[in-house]
């Protein structure tokens, strides 16, 4: 947070890009993976449609913020940021003291920008549920929210259409294969009626025949 | 850079200028005397050694600069690697910045088609003003280096002479066109938001902390950037905006910025403002690539005028052919 400090990776050009799903599909990205043993090596979650996510965009409404911590102990908050096909659950505690600063200060419902890590966890159940690290959390006007809804449509559109064509299109593609299988119609589904609330465009009852 | 560089080249320009032979253990012993006893700057060293030796050898300064163009090799922008060099360099003026101390009296940036390299020209020096777009001759320029980038300094010494031919200035680093980008802006980087650059000579250096790595503590003059990510989901690109485009897309002047510092007692406020302002929201920004990084010159928040109803029905459409109920 010090403006007057620049560090030595200042600049650098391999800073992973922060990819674009919608809830839904980022809930099903239970798969994740490192490229090498040592321990601080980025970590990836696999999106079903197929690519790898060390960081992600997302833009929803901030609808539930709470501070899970009993007291006496370190805060520990977590966050509900609805997109038009589920949630992102957003947890920050004391290595995030900007994204809880914002919490703290933010009051539900506004729509937010989480900039954020990929994590998962198992529930008491043995369920893995996917959560996000913020690294910022900030609030946007509507307009940034409906730029997000379409620019994750069609990056979800065009990963399936990659995805589509077939075992060996890409090693990420692959992977997502074999962790969750074939089936991704839903995430294309799921972009389809995105889009559709944004146009402000009623589906008509057959659209699951798409294509 | 190290003493006896600096010492071989003095050697050299009076070997090459005026065909003498000076002691050089004598250079060296002086040389050093300044860098290593008086902490001078190497370039300052080297002109006052300089100095020194055309006094002592009756040398008239204009006879011996005259003769300089020849002595020095010609290099290109984008082959320049080692600093403190005595060099000619054949370029146009791509750019030209804002001076952020009254020290300088031009500072911009140079492209052939090898590449492209900052120049910087100190007010002392007094030499003809060179005009964005035009290209150049520049005979007897220092080369400097700071955090791996070059760039040259023009002195009293160098000669200008402009060139009515064309300079080819298309390069990696540096198309001569402003670059669109579009995407969120998912980071603000530390060493953004108010700032303080060292002022001593024609430094600029970032402080930190007060210090600036080469002048040591100084009082430094404020000045205000941001350091970005602009990520649009392929690739995250670093940007900089400069005082103007900072002051351009956050509405805060300088004055603001250093007042609201006074207040908090604490100059990261600014930065945190900008990173609630503008984190999260999506620009197109227009400007030059350099190097790794992409200015600003231009900046617009994407969205009060987009229509995204019309781009969703639009994707709906090419994608699904959806029928509309």
């Amino acid at each position: 947070m010090s403006s007057s400090a620049s560090s030595p990776n200042d600049g650098r050009t391999d800073r992973e890009p922060a990819k674009r799903a919608f809830a839904e599909e980022f809930a099903d990205a239970t798969e994740l993976f490192q490229e090498s043993d040592d321990e601080r090596a980025p970590k990836y979650a696999v999106l079903p449609t197929g690519q790898r996510a060390n960081r992600m965009f997302a833009v929803g409404a901030l609808l539930e913020a709470e501070n899970l911590a009993k007291s006496g102990d370190d805060e520990y908050w977590q966050a509900r940021v609805v997109d038009p096909t589920g949630t992102f659950f957003v947890y920050a505690g004391q290595y995030q003291p900007e994204a809880m600063a914002a919490l703290r200060s933010i009051e539900p419902p506004e729509y937010v920008a989480v900039v954020g890590k990929p994590r998962s966890y198992e529930n008491d159940n043995g369920e893995v549920l996917m959560s996000l690290t913020p690294e910022s959390i900030t609030v946007v006007p509507e307009a940034a929210r409906d730029h997000w809804v379409v620019e994750t449509a069609d990056h979800t559109i065009a990963r399936f259409d990659e995805f589509a064509e077939g075992p060996g299109i890409s090693p990420d593609a692959d992977r997502a294969r074999e962790a969750y299988g074939d089936d991704i119609e839903e995430y294309e589904v799921a972009a389809k009626e995105a889009l559709a609330q944004v146009a402000d465009i009623e589906l008509a009852e057959d659209e699951t025949d798409a294509e | 850079m190290s003493v006896t560089d600096t010492s071989q080249s003095i050697e050299e320009q009076f070997q090459n200028n005026v065909g003498i032979e000076v002691d050089s253990d004598e250079v060296e012993q002086r040389v050093s005397t300044l860098v290593d006893e008086y902490m001078v700057p190497e370039d300052e060293a080297r002109r006052s050694v300089v100095t020194y030796l055309l006094d002592e050898y009756d040398i008239e300064r204009d006879t011996f600069y005259a003769q300089s163009g020849s002595g020095n090799d010609l290099v290109a922008c984008g082959d320049i690697d080692k600093p403190e060099l005595w060099i000619d360099v054949r370029a146009e003026v791509v750019q030209l910045w804002e001076p952020k101390s009254d020290s300088i009296a031009q500072v911009g940036l140079l492209a052939d088609e090898s590449g492209t390299v900052k120049f910087v020209s100190w007010a002392t020096s007094d030499l003809p003003e060179l005009d964005e777009g035009e290209a150049y001759a520049l005979e007897n320029v220092v080369t400097d280096e700071f955090e791996g980038k070059y760039s040259v300094k023009l002195n009293k010494t160098t000669d200008i002479e402009h060139l009515d031919e064309e300079i080819n200035t298309d390069n990696d680093d540096y198309g001569s066109e402003s670059v669109t980008s579009e995407g969120a802006l998912v980071a603000i980087r530390p060493g953004s938001g108010l700032i303080k650059r060292c002022t001593r000579d024609d430094c600029t250096r970032v402080l930190n902390d007060g210090r600036c790595s080469e002048h040591g503590e100084v009082e430094g003059e404020f000045d205000m950037r941001i350091k970005g990510v602009l990520d649009d989901g392929q690739e995250a690109e670093p940007v900089i905006f400069d005082l103007e485009a900072t002051e351009d897309i956050t509405g805060w002047s300088l004055e603001k910025a250093t007042d609201a510092a006074m207040d908090a007692l604490d100059t990261s406020v600014v930065a945190d403002e900008f990173r609630s302002m503008l984190v999260g929201r999506y620009y197109e920004i227009d400007g030059p690539e350099i190097g790794e990084y992409h200015l600003v010159n231009d900046c617009e928040e994407i969205g009060e005028d987009v229509a995204f109803e019309a781009d969703a029905a639009r994707l709906l459409n090419e994608h699904f052919g959806a029928e509309i109920a």
